[in-house]
Protein backbone atom coordinates (compact mmCIF):
# COMPACT_ATOMS: atom_id res chain seq x y z
CA UNK A 1 0.00 0.00 0.00
CA UNK A 2 1.39 3.45 -0.96
CA UNK A 3 1.72 5.82 1.71
CA UNK A 4 -1.48 8.53 1.58
CA UNK A 5 0.45 11.65 3.18
CA UNK A 6 4.77 11.50 2.54
CA UNK A 7 7.54 13.71 4.06
CA UNK A 8 10.62 13.08 1.94
CA UNK A 9 13.86 14.59 3.56
CA UNK A 10 12.35 17.40 4.64
CA UNK A 11 14.79 20.19 6.11
CA UNK A 12 14.60 23.14 8.43
CA UNK A 13 17.33 25.72 8.41
CA UNK A 14 17.31 29.29 9.86
CA UNK A 15 20.14 31.36 8.95
CA UNK A 16 21.51 33.04 12.04
CA UNK A 17 24.67 35.18 12.91
CA UNK A 18 26.54 32.88 13.70
CA UNK A 19 25.77 30.51 10.46
CA UNK A 20 23.05 28.19 9.31
CA UNK A 21 21.02 26.63 12.14
CA UNK A 22 19.89 23.04 11.23
CA UNK A 23 16.76 22.77 13.14
CA UNK A 24 15.28 19.52 11.06
CA UNK A 25 17.34 17.15 8.99
CA UNK A 26 15.96 14.79 6.76
CA UNK A 27 13.19 13.91 7.94
CA UNK A 28 11.39 11.53 6.28
CA UNK A 29 7.40 10.17 7.38
CA UNK A 30 5.33 7.59 5.21
CA UNK A 31 1.63 7.59 6.69
CA UNK A 32 -1.05 5.45 5.31
CA UNK A 33 -4.76 6.78 4.99
CA UNK A 34 -6.97 6.68 8.35
CA UNK A 35 -3.60 6.19 9.96
CA UNK A 36 -2.71 8.53 13.50
CA UNK A 37 0.93 9.32 13.80
CA UNK A 38 2.25 10.96 16.93
CA UNK A 39 5.28 12.72 17.07
CA UNK A 40 6.73 12.99 20.66
CA UNK A 41 9.80 14.63 21.88
CA UNK A 42 10.81 17.34 24.44
CA UNK A 43 10.00 20.90 23.85
CA UNK A 44 12.51 22.49 21.44
CA UNK A 45 13.36 19.57 19.89
CA UNK A 46 11.58 20.38 16.26
CA UNK A 47 8.26 18.74 16.16
CA UNK A 48 6.36 21.78 16.06
CA UNK A 49 8.76 23.26 13.18
CA UNK A 50 7.77 19.25 11.24
CA UNK A 51 4.29 20.07 11.89
CA UNK A 52 3.85 23.36 10.55
CA UNK A 53 6.03 22.65 7.45
CA UNK A 54 2.92 20.46 6.64
CA UNK A 55 0.85 22.59 7.32
CA UNK A 56 2.33 24.74 5.30
CA UNK A 57 3.05 27.41 7.45
CA UNK A 58 6.86 27.51 7.58
CA UNK A 59 8.93 26.66 4.45
CA UNK A 60 10.98 23.50 3.73
CA UNK A 61 14.37 24.46 3.30
CA UNK A 62 14.63 21.26 1.71
CA UNK A 63 12.80 17.81 1.01
CA UNK A 64 9.57 17.60 -0.65
CA UNK A 65 5.53 16.37 1.08
CA UNK A 66 2.80 14.32 -1.18
CA UNK A 67 -0.79 14.47 0.61
CA UNK A 68 -3.26 12.34 -1.38
CA UNK A 69 -1.16 12.26 -4.83
CA UNK A 70 -0.45 16.03 -4.32
CA UNK A 71 2.50 17.84 -3.98
CA UNK A 72 2.32 20.40 -0.71
CA UNK A 73 3.45 23.61 -1.24
CA UNK A 74 1.48 26.03 1.27
CA UNK A 75 -0.89 26.25 3.43
CA UNK A 76 -4.58 25.00 2.53
CA UNK A 77 -8.21 23.78 3.38
CA UNK A 78 -7.29 19.72 2.95
CA UNK A 79 -5.37 20.21 5.94
CA UNK A 80 -7.14 21.06 9.10
CA UNK A 81 -4.93 22.05 11.81
CA UNK A 82 -5.96 22.46 15.74
CA UNK A 83 -3.40 24.53 17.77
CA UNK A 84 -2.04 24.39 20.99
CA UNK A 85 -4.65 27.62 21.97
CA UNK A 86 -7.62 27.69 19.81
CA UNK A 87 -6.92 31.19 18.11
CA UNK A 88 -10.43 31.67 17.97
CA UNK A 89 -11.82 35.41 16.37
CA UNK A 90 -13.00 36.58 19.58
CA UNK A 91 -15.45 38.77 18.00
CA UNK A 92 -17.21 35.70 16.60
CA UNK A 93 -19.59 33.18 18.25
CA UNK A 94 -18.27 29.50 18.30
CA UNK A 95 -20.96 28.76 15.27
CA UNK A 96 -19.52 31.78 13.48
CA UNK A 97 -15.68 30.71 13.99
CA UNK A 98 -16.40 27.54 12.31
CA UNK A 99 -18.95 29.14 9.55
CA UNK A 100 -15.96 30.84 8.03
CA UNK A 101 -14.03 28.01 7.09
CA UNK A 102 -16.99 26.39 5.97
CA UNK A 103 -18.19 28.81 4.02
CA UNK A 104 -14.74 28.94 1.80
CA UNK A 105 -14.64 25.37 1.65
CA UNK A 106 -18.33 24.26 1.02
CA UNK A 107 -18.54 27.58 -1.75
CA UNK A 108 -20.71 25.21 -3.82
CA UNK A 109 -22.96 23.63 -1.31
CA UNK A 110 -26.52 25.39 -0.29
CA UNK A 111 -26.98 27.52 2.83
CA UNK A 112 -28.58 24.73 4.41
CA UNK A 113 -26.00 22.22 3.95
CA UNK A 114 -23.39 24.37 5.29
CA UNK A 115 -25.28 25.04 8.44
CA UNK A 116 -26.09 21.12 8.83
CA UNK A 117 -22.68 20.49 8.64
CA UNK A 118 -21.58 23.33 11.19
CA UNK A 119 -24.60 22.27 13.91
CA UNK A 120 -23.13 18.33 13.56
CA UNK A 121 -19.93 19.14 14.35
CA UNK A 122 -20.25 21.66 17.13
CA UNK A 123 -23.02 19.19 18.85
CA UNK A 124 -20.70 16.41 18.18
CA UNK A 125 -17.96 18.26 20.67
CA UNK A 126 -20.58 19.09 22.87
CA UNK A 127 -21.35 22.62 22.67
CA UNK A 128 -25.19 21.59 20.66
CA UNK A 129 -26.41 24.41 23.46
CA UNK A 130 -23.42 26.84 23.54
CA UNK A 131 -22.46 27.68 19.72
CA UNK A 132 -24.21 31.00 19.88
CA UNK A 133 -21.34 32.48 22.45
CA UNK A 134 -18.16 34.03 21.86
CA UNK A 135 -14.99 32.59 22.89
CA UNK A 136 -14.95 34.80 25.81
CA UNK A 137 -17.97 32.95 27.13
CA UNK A 138 -15.81 29.26 26.83
CA UNK A 139 -13.75 27.79 29.18
CA UNK A 140 -10.65 26.97 27.81
CA UNK A 141 -11.68 23.61 27.41
CA UNK A 142 -14.85 24.03 25.93
CA UNK A 143 -12.73 26.86 23.43
CA UNK A 144 -10.69 23.62 22.08
CA UNK A 145 -13.59 21.78 21.19
CA UNK A 146 -14.57 24.82 18.84
CA UNK A 147 -10.89 24.29 17.31
CA UNK A 148 -11.55 20.92 16.91
CA UNK A 149 -14.83 21.41 15.62
CA UNK A 150 -13.80 24.16 13.19
CA UNK A 151 -10.91 21.65 12.06
CA UNK A 152 -13.17 18.49 11.30
CA UNK A 153 -15.51 20.47 9.82
CA UNK A 154 -13.51 21.09 6.42
CA UNK A 155 -13.55 17.40 5.93
CA UNK A 156 -9.73 18.03 5.54
CA UNK A 157 -7.56 15.04 4.20
CA UNK A 158 -5.18 15.25 6.86
CA UNK A 159 -5.35 16.72 10.63
CA UNK A 160 -2.19 18.12 12.06
CA UNK A 161 -2.77 18.82 15.84
CA UNK A 162 -0.42 20.65 17.59
CA UNK A 163 0.25 19.94 21.20
CA UNK A 164 -3.88 20.39 21.20
CA UNK A 165 -4.25 19.53 24.79
CA UNK A 166 -0.81 21.06 26.12
CA UNK A 167 -2.73 24.54 28.02
CA UNK A 168 -5.51 22.25 30.11
CA UNK A 169 -5.20 20.46 33.24
CA UNK A 170 -4.75 17.09 33.33
CA UNK A 171 -8.87 15.98 33.52
CA UNK A 172 -10.23 18.09 31.01
CA UNK A 173 -7.34 16.59 28.57
CA UNK A 174 -8.77 13.49 29.44
CA UNK A 175 -11.92 14.38 28.62
CA UNK A 176 -11.04 16.31 25.10
CA UNK A 177 -8.91 13.16 23.98
CA UNK A 178 -12.29 11.04 24.15
CA UNK A 179 -14.16 14.07 22.09
CA UNK A 180 -11.31 13.85 19.51
CA UNK A 181 -11.43 9.91 19.27
CA UNK A 182 -15.21 10.23 19.17
CA UNK A 183 -15.01 11.90 15.91
CA UNK A 184 -12.22 9.90 14.53
CA UNK A 185 -14.34 6.89 15.24
CA UNK A 186 -17.12 8.38 12.95
CA UNK A 187 -14.62 9.24 10.23
CA UNK A 188 -10.97 8.46 10.16
CA UNK A 189 -8.89 11.14 8.90
CA UNK A 190 -5.39 10.74 8.34
CA UNK A 191 -3.79 12.58 11.74
CA UNK A 192 -0.53 13.63 12.44
CA UNK A 193 -0.56 14.91 16.23
CA UNK A 194 2.33 16.39 18.32
CA UNK A 195 2.43 16.30 21.88
CA UNK A 196 4.85 15.41 24.87
CA UNK A 197 1.97 13.69 26.69
CA UNK A 198 2.96 9.86 26.75
CA UNK A 199 -0.53 9.09 27.83
CA UNK A 200 -2.14 11.10 24.97
CA UNK A 201 0.17 9.57 22.42
CA UNK A 202 -0.64 6.37 23.83
CA UNK A 203 -4.41 6.27 23.96
CA UNK A 204 -4.87 8.04 20.62
CA UNK A 205 -2.15 7.05 17.97
CA UNK A 206 -1.22 3.99 15.63
CA UNK A 207 2.27 4.89 15.44
CA UNK A 208 4.57 6.98 17.65
CA UNK A 209 7.61 8.82 16.18
CA UNK A 210 10.04 9.52 19.25
CA UNK A 211 12.13 12.47 17.93
CA UNK A 212 15.48 13.57 19.89
CA UNK A 213 16.37 17.05 20.82
CA UNK A 214 17.41 19.00 18.70
CA UNK A 215 19.27 20.92 16.71
CA UNK A 216 18.89 18.71 13.93
CA UNK A 217 16.46 16.35 15.26
CA UNK A 218 16.04 13.49 13.92
CA UNK A 219 13.43 10.26 14.06
CA UNK A 220 15.25 8.17 17.30
CA UNK A 221 12.56 5.33 17.43
CA UNK A 222 8.94 4.72 16.07
CA UNK A 223 6.64 2.64 18.17
CA UNK A 224 3.55 0.82 17.39
CA UNK A 225 0.11 0.78 19.38
CA UNK A 226 -1.74 -1.55 18.65
CA UNK A 227 -4.67 -1.16 21.10
CA UNK A 228 -7.62 -2.63 19.09
CA UNK A 229 -10.33 0.69 18.20
CA UNK A 230 -12.54 1.88 19.05
CA UNK A 231 -10.75 2.74 21.63
CA UNK A 232 -12.32 3.31 25.30
CA UNK A 233 -9.96 4.82 28.39
CA UNK A 234 -10.55 1.71 30.57
CA UNK A 235 -9.37 -0.84 28.68
CA UNK A 236 -6.37 0.61 26.96
CA UNK A 237 -5.42 1.51 30.29
CA UNK A 238 -6.21 -2.04 31.32
CA UNK A 239 -4.54 -3.70 28.06
CA UNK A 240 -1.47 -5.98 28.89
CA UNK A 241 1.03 -4.00 26.90
CA UNK A 242 0.05 -0.45 28.18
CA UNK A 243 2.69 -0.43 31.06
CA UNK A 244 5.56 -1.88 28.90
CA UNK A 245 4.44 0.27 25.94
CA UNK A 246 4.54 3.56 28.63
CA UNK A 247 7.72 2.78 30.05
CA UNK A 248 9.18 2.41 26.56
CA UNK A 249 8.32 6.04 25.62
CA UNK A 250 9.11 7.35 29.10
CA UNK A 251 12.35 6.04 29.18
CA UNK A 252 13.38 7.28 25.71
CA UNK A 253 11.99 10.89 26.69
CA UNK A 254 14.60 10.72 30.18
CA UNK A 255 17.28 9.18 28.74
CA UNK A 256 17.65 8.95 24.88
CA UNK A 257 16.14 11.66 23.63
CA UNK A 258 18.92 13.94 25.56
CA UNK A 259 21.94 13.67 23.63
CA UNK A 260 25.00 12.55 25.85
CA UNK A 261 27.04 15.44 24.71
CA UNK A 262 26.34 18.75 23.65
CA UNK A 263 29.33 19.03 21.11
CA UNK A 264 27.25 15.90 18.96
CA UNK A 265 25.07 18.48 17.91
CA UNK A 266 27.45 20.46 16.30
CA UNK A 267 29.10 17.62 14.87
CA UNK A 268 27.66 16.23 11.66
CA UNK A 269 24.61 14.50 12.36
CA UNK A 270 25.08 11.15 11.81
CA UNK A 271 23.62 9.14 8.94
CA UNK A 272 19.61 8.49 9.38
CA UNK A 273 18.65 4.95 9.45
CA UNK A 274 18.23 3.77 5.82
CA UNK A 275 14.99 4.78 4.57
CA UNK A 276 13.80 1.53 3.27
CA UNK A 277 13.61 0.36 6.87
CA UNK A 278 11.28 3.15 7.57
CA UNK A 279 8.85 2.08 4.78
CA UNK A 280 8.72 -1.12 5.98
CA UNK A 281 6.88 0.29 9.06
CA UNK A 282 5.04 2.67 7.19
CA UNK A 283 3.57 0.22 5.08
CA UNK B 1 -8.33 3.75 62.21
CA UNK B 2 -7.76 6.93 64.74
CA UNK B 3 -10.90 9.47 65.06
CA UNK B 4 -11.25 11.40 62.42
CA UNK B 5 -9.38 14.95 62.76
CA UNK B 6 -11.55 16.80 60.40
CA UNK B 7 -15.13 15.39 59.57
CA UNK B 8 -17.37 16.46 57.00
CA UNK B 9 -20.85 15.46 57.52
CA UNK B 10 -23.63 15.85 54.72
CA UNK B 11 -22.60 18.78 53.43
CA UNK B 12 -24.47 21.02 51.16
CA UNK B 13 -23.94 24.39 49.77
CA UNK B 14 -25.66 26.29 46.58
CA UNK B 15 -25.03 29.97 45.63
CA UNK B 16 -28.58 31.29 44.58
CA UNK B 17 -29.99 28.48 42.24
CA UNK B 18 -26.86 26.59 41.68
CA UNK B 19 -26.26 23.58 43.30
CA UNK B 20 -22.34 23.31 43.85
CA UNK B 21 -21.55 20.71 46.40
CA UNK B 22 -24.48 18.13 47.55
CA UNK B 23 -23.92 15.52 50.64
CA UNK B 24 -20.46 15.74 50.81
CA UNK B 25 -18.51 13.38 53.66
CA UNK B 26 -15.54 13.57 54.35
CA UNK B 27 -12.77 12.19 57.51
CA UNK B 28 -9.94 12.95 57.53
CA UNK B 29 -7.24 11.47 60.37
CA UNK B 30 -4.16 13.21 62.27
CA UNK B 31 -1.57 13.21 60.09
CA UNK B 32 -3.08 11.68 56.78
CA UNK B 33 -2.35 12.95 53.49
CA UNK B 34 -5.66 13.28 51.55
CA UNK B 35 -5.90 14.32 47.89
CA UNK B 36 -9.12 15.87 46.21
CA UNK B 37 -8.92 15.50 42.58
CA UNK B 38 -12.49 16.69 40.24
CA UNK B 39 -12.80 19.01 37.19
CA UNK B 40 -12.16 22.17 36.85
CA UNK B 41 -15.37 24.06 38.17
CA UNK B 42 -16.42 21.42 40.14
CA UNK B 43 -17.18 23.00 43.35
CA UNK B 44 -13.24 22.41 44.52
CA UNK B 45 -12.41 25.39 45.72
CA UNK B 46 -16.00 25.76 47.17
CA UNK B 47 -15.04 22.63 49.70
CA UNK B 48 -12.00 24.48 50.64
CA UNK B 49 -13.30 27.50 51.75
CA UNK B 50 -15.63 25.73 53.92
CA UNK B 51 -13.41 23.81 55.58
CA UNK B 52 -11.34 27.20 55.97
CA UNK B 53 -14.01 28.70 57.53
CA UNK B 54 -14.42 31.24 54.46
CA UNK B 55 -17.95 29.81 53.52
CA UNK B 56 -20.71 28.20 55.80
CA UNK B 57 -22.53 25.17 54.10
CA UNK B 58 -26.24 25.69 54.06
CA UNK B 59 -26.83 22.15 55.49
CA UNK B 60 -24.41 19.65 57.03
CA UNK B 61 -21.49 19.74 59.78
CA UNK B 62 -17.71 20.84 59.35
CA UNK B 63 -15.69 19.50 62.50
CA UNK B 64 -12.60 19.77 63.09
CA UNK B 65 -10.88 17.78 66.20
CA UNK B 66 -15.18 17.05 66.69
CA UNK B 67 -15.83 20.93 67.16
CA UNK B 68 -17.82 22.54 64.45
CA UNK B 69 -16.39 25.26 62.41
CA UNK B 70 -17.21 28.58 63.39
CA UNK B 71 -15.12 30.73 61.12
CA UNK B 72 -11.48 31.43 59.80
CA UNK B 73 -8.65 30.30 62.17
CA UNK B 74 -5.20 29.85 62.39
CA UNK B 75 -5.78 26.13 63.21
CA UNK B 76 -6.35 25.96 59.15
CA UNK B 77 -3.90 26.94 56.88
CA UNK B 78 -4.70 27.65 53.38
CA UNK B 79 -2.45 28.01 50.22
CA UNK B 80 -3.95 29.21 47.29
CA UNK B 81 -3.83 28.91 43.91
CA UNK B 82 -3.21 32.56 42.97
CA UNK B 83 -0.62 32.89 45.96
CA UNK B 84 -3.00 35.48 47.77
CA UNK B 85 0.42 37.57 48.88
CA UNK B 86 0.44 41.58 49.57
CA UNK B 87 1.97 43.06 46.69
CA UNK B 88 3.45 45.83 48.89
CA UNK B 89 5.35 43.69 51.45
CA UNK B 90 8.08 41.99 51.07
CA UNK B 91 8.73 38.21 51.62
CA UNK B 92 9.31 38.53 55.21
CA UNK B 93 6.50 41.24 55.86
CA UNK B 94 3.86 39.13 54.64
CA UNK B 95 4.71 36.02 56.95
CA UNK B 96 5.26 38.47 59.93
CA UNK B 97 2.03 39.87 59.20
CA UNK B 98 0.22 35.83 59.72
CA UNK B 99 2.73 35.42 62.67
CA UNK B 100 2.31 38.76 64.85
CA UNK B 101 -1.32 37.81 64.30
CA UNK B 102 -1.25 34.57 65.84
CA UNK B 103 1.25 34.95 67.98
CA UNK B 104 1.09 38.64 69.60
CA UNK B 105 1.87 37.66 72.79
CA UNK B 106 5.70 36.60 71.34
CA UNK B 107 8.82 38.72 72.08
CA UNK B 108 9.66 40.93 68.50
CA UNK B 109 12.83 38.97 68.80
CA UNK B 110 10.89 35.55 68.74
CA UNK B 111 8.58 36.28 66.38
CA UNK B 112 11.55 37.30 63.76
CA UNK B 113 13.40 34.55 64.36
CA UNK B 114 10.43 32.59 63.52
CA UNK B 115 9.64 34.42 60.21
CA UNK B 116 12.70 33.73 59.38
CA UNK B 117 12.84 30.08 60.00
CA UNK B 118 9.91 29.46 58.29
CA UNK B 119 11.37 30.85 55.28
CA UNK B 120 14.45 29.17 55.25
CA UNK B 121 12.17 25.85 55.64
CA UNK B 122 10.87 26.65 51.63
CA UNK B 123 14.38 27.87 51.32
CA UNK B 124 13.53 31.31 50.05
CA UNK B 125 15.97 32.74 52.68
CA UNK B 126 18.14 34.75 49.79
CA UNK B 127 15.09 36.51 48.60
CA UNK B 128 13.38 37.55 52.22
CA UNK B 129 13.74 41.16 51.34
CA UNK B 130 11.95 40.82 47.87
CA UNK B 131 8.24 41.65 47.36
CA UNK B 132 6.14 39.52 45.07
CA UNK B 133 6.49 41.09 42.17
CA UNK B 134 10.04 40.20 42.06
CA UNK B 135 9.60 36.73 42.63
CA UNK B 136 8.88 33.39 40.16
CA UNK B 137 5.15 31.92 40.39
CA UNK B 138 7.11 29.08 41.98
CA UNK B 139 8.90 30.89 44.39
CA UNK B 140 5.79 32.73 45.48
CA UNK B 141 4.13 29.99 46.19
CA UNK B 142 6.72 28.90 48.49
CA UNK B 143 6.11 32.19 50.13
CA UNK B 144 2.85 31.02 50.54
CA UNK B 145 3.36 27.53 51.84
CA UNK B 146 5.63 29.37 53.87
CA UNK B 147 2.94 31.51 55.62
CA UNK B 148 0.68 28.75 56.16
CA UNK B 149 3.08 26.82 57.98
CA UNK B 150 4.08 29.70 60.30
CA UNK B 151 0.92 29.65 61.98
CA UNK B 152 1.78 26.15 63.02
CA UNK B 153 -1.64 24.95 62.12
CA UNK B 154 -3.70 21.55 62.66
CA UNK B 155 -4.22 21.41 59.18
CA UNK B 156 -3.16 22.56 55.62
CA UNK B 157 -5.38 23.07 52.81
CA UNK B 158 -3.94 23.45 49.61
CA UNK B 159 -6.14 24.25 47.17
CA UNK B 160 -4.35 23.85 43.73
CA UNK B 161 -1.26 25.17 45.03
CA UNK B 162 0.72 23.93 41.93
CA UNK B 163 -1.45 24.46 38.85
CA UNK B 164 -0.35 27.77 37.51
CA UNK B 165 2.70 26.52 37.51
CA UNK B 166 4.90 24.67 34.52
CA UNK B 167 5.91 20.97 34.55
CA UNK B 168 9.35 21.62 35.77
CA UNK B 169 8.33 23.93 38.76
CA UNK B 170 5.50 21.77 39.93
CA UNK B 171 8.35 18.56 39.95
CA UNK B 172 10.23 20.38 42.16
CA UNK B 173 7.20 21.86 44.86
CA UNK B 174 5.58 18.54 44.97
CA UNK B 175 9.17 17.00 46.10
CA UNK B 176 9.13 20.17 48.39
CA UNK B 177 5.69 19.55 49.60
CA UNK B 178 6.56 15.73 50.04
CA UNK B 179 9.43 16.74 52.74
CA UNK B 180 7.20 18.98 54.83
CA UNK B 181 5.16 16.45 55.13
CA UNK B 182 8.09 14.42 56.06
CA UNK B 183 8.90 16.89 58.79
CA UNK B 184 6.10 18.22 60.26
CA UNK B 185 3.85 15.45 59.94
CA UNK B 186 0.98 17.76 59.57
CA UNK B 187 -2.59 16.56 58.36
CA UNK B 188 -2.66 17.97 54.82
CA UNK B 189 -5.71 17.93 52.47
CA UNK B 190 -4.64 18.73 48.96
CA UNK B 191 -6.97 19.79 45.81
CA UNK B 192 -5.75 18.89 42.54
CA UNK B 193 -6.35 18.04 38.78
CA UNK B 194 -3.62 15.94 38.13
CA UNK B 195 -4.47 12.61 39.30
CA UNK B 196 -0.36 11.72 39.36
CA UNK B 197 0.05 14.31 41.79
CA UNK B 198 -2.16 12.56 44.01
CA UNK B 199 -0.89 9.32 43.54
CA UNK B 200 2.62 11.20 44.31
CA UNK B 201 1.84 12.74 47.34
CA UNK B 202 -1.55 11.06 48.98
CA UNK B 203 -2.25 8.45 51.66
CA UNK B 204 -5.81 8.76 49.92
CA UNK B 205 -7.26 9.84 46.90
CA UNK B 206 -10.73 10.91 46.66
CA UNK B 207 -12.23 12.19 43.26
CA UNK B 208 -14.60 14.69 43.26
CA UNK B 209 -17.42 14.65 40.45
CA UNK B 210 -17.94 17.36 38.34
CA UNK B 211 -20.90 19.96 39.31
CA UNK B 212 -23.46 20.93 39.68
CA UNK B 213 -24.19 19.08 42.90
CA UNK B 214 -20.84 17.84 42.89
CA UNK B 215 -19.70 14.68 45.96
CA UNK B 216 -17.13 12.97 46.34
CA UNK B 217 -16.55 9.48 45.00
CA UNK B 218 -15.14 6.12 46.67
CA UNK B 219 -11.67 6.96 48.12
CA UNK B 220 -8.84 5.29 46.67
CA UNK B 221 -6.08 4.43 48.95
CA UNK B 222 -2.26 5.15 48.31
CA UNK B 223 -0.25 2.06 49.54
CA UNK B 224 3.09 2.98 47.89
CA UNK B 225 5.80 3.14 50.19
CA UNK B 226 7.63 6.31 50.63
CA UNK B 227 9.72 8.60 49.49
CA UNK B 228 8.02 7.58 46.03
CA UNK B 229 10.28 8.37 42.67
CA UNK B 230 8.18 10.04 40.00
CA UNK B 231 10.11 7.79 37.51
CA UNK B 232 9.68 4.53 39.21
CA UNK B 233 5.86 5.08 39.89
CA UNK B 234 5.34 3.69 36.30
CA UNK B 235 6.92 0.34 37.11
CA UNK B 236 4.50 0.09 40.33
CA UNK B 237 1.63 -2.41 39.77
CA UNK B 238 -0.71 -0.33 42.33
CA UNK B 239 0.24 3.10 40.41
CA UNK B 240 -1.59 2.35 37.94
CA UNK B 241 -4.68 0.12 39.63
CA UNK B 242 -5.22 3.69 41.51
CA UNK B 243 -4.85 5.73 37.74
CA UNK B 244 -7.53 3.49 36.18
CA UNK B 245 -9.32 3.42 39.46
CA UNK B 246 -9.72 7.39 40.10
CA UNK B 247 -10.05 8.22 35.97
CA UNK B 248 -12.25 5.28 35.69
CA UNK B 249 -14.68 7.14 38.04
CA UNK B 250 -13.94 10.57 36.87
CA UNK B 251 -14.52 9.76 33.52
CA UNK B 252 -17.17 7.22 34.48
CA UNK B 253 -20.71 7.94 34.27
CA UNK B 254 -20.73 8.68 38.22
CA UNK B 255 -17.87 11.34 37.83
CA UNK B 256 -19.40 13.22 35.05
CA UNK B 257 -22.09 15.33 34.44
CA UNK B 258 -24.92 13.07 33.14
CA UNK B 259 -26.32 15.36 31.11
CA UNK B 260 -27.99 13.06 28.11
CA UNK B 261 -29.48 14.67 25.17
CA UNK B 262 -30.37 13.21 21.94
CA UNK B 263 -30.62 15.46 18.89
CA UNK B 264 -31.55 14.66 15.25
CA UNK B 265 -28.80 15.98 13.29
CA UNK B 266 -27.73 15.68 9.39
CA UNK B 267 -24.41 16.01 7.99
CA UNK B 268 -24.74 15.92 4.17
CA UNK B 269 -22.40 13.45 2.78
CA UNK B 270 -21.01 16.08 0.66
CA UNK B 271 -16.77 16.60 -0.49
CA UNK B 272 -14.98 20.10 0.09
CA UNK B 273 -14.84 22.25 -3.22
CA UNK B 274 -11.46 21.92 -4.85
CA UNK B 275 -10.35 25.65 -4.48
CA UNK B 276 -6.87 25.06 -6.44
CA UNK B 277 -9.25 23.75 -9.31
CA UNK B 278 -8.96 25.74 -12.88
CA UNK B 279 -12.44 25.58 -12.92
CA UNK B 280 -14.28 27.42 -9.91
CA UNK B 281 -17.89 27.52 -9.47
CA UNK B 282 -18.74 23.61 -9.70
CA UNK B 283 -23.14 24.05 -9.43
CA UNK B 284 -22.97 21.57 -6.76
CA UNK B 285 -21.06 19.73 -4.32
CA UNK B 286 -19.83 16.71 -5.15
CA UNK B 287 -21.43 13.61 -2.99
CA UNK B 288 -19.05 11.80 -1.40
CA UNK B 289 -20.44 8.54 -3.23
CA UNK B 290 -19.31 9.69 -6.57
CA UNK B 291 -15.93 10.92 -5.87
CA UNK B 292 -13.64 7.65 -6.38
CA UNK B 293 -9.75 7.46 -6.22
CA UNK B 294 -8.40 5.39 -9.15
CA UNK B 295 -4.45 4.25 -9.23
CA UNK B 296 -3.32 3.46 -12.91
CA UNK B 297 -0.20 2.68 -14.38
CA UNK B 298 0.97 5.04 -17.33
CA UNK B 299 3.38 4.33 -19.83
CA UNK B 300 5.12 1.12 -20.01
Amino acid sequence: MSAYAELSRITKIFPTPKGPAVIVRDFDLRIARSEFVSLIGHSGCGKSTVLSMVAGLSSLSGGGMILAGRELTGPGPDRGVVFQSPCLLPWLTAYENVALGVKQVFRSASALERRQIIEYYLTVVGLGDAMHQKPAQLSQGMRQRVGIARAFALSPKMLLLDEPFGMLDSITRFELQEVLMKLWKRKAITALMVTHDVDEALFLSDRIVMMTNGPAAEVGDILEVKFPRPRVRADVLAHPDYRRLREHLMNFLEVRAHRPDPVVAVAPTPAPQPHEEREKIAA
Amino acid sequence: MARPFLELKNVSKRFGPNEVLRDVNLSVSEGEFVAIVGYSGSGKTTLVNLIAGLLTPDSGQVLLNGTGIAGPGPDRGVVFQNYSLLPWLTVAENIALAVDRVNPNWPAARRREHVAKNIALVNLSAAAGKRPAELSGGMKQRVAVARALAMDPKILLLDEPLSALDALTRATLQDEIERLRGESGKTILLITNDVDEGILLADRIIPLSAGPGATLGPAVAVEISRPRDRKLLNTQTDYHAIRREVLGYLLGPGGRRAVKVSRLLVLPEIEPDDLDSKFPGTPRPLRAREVHREEMNIGL
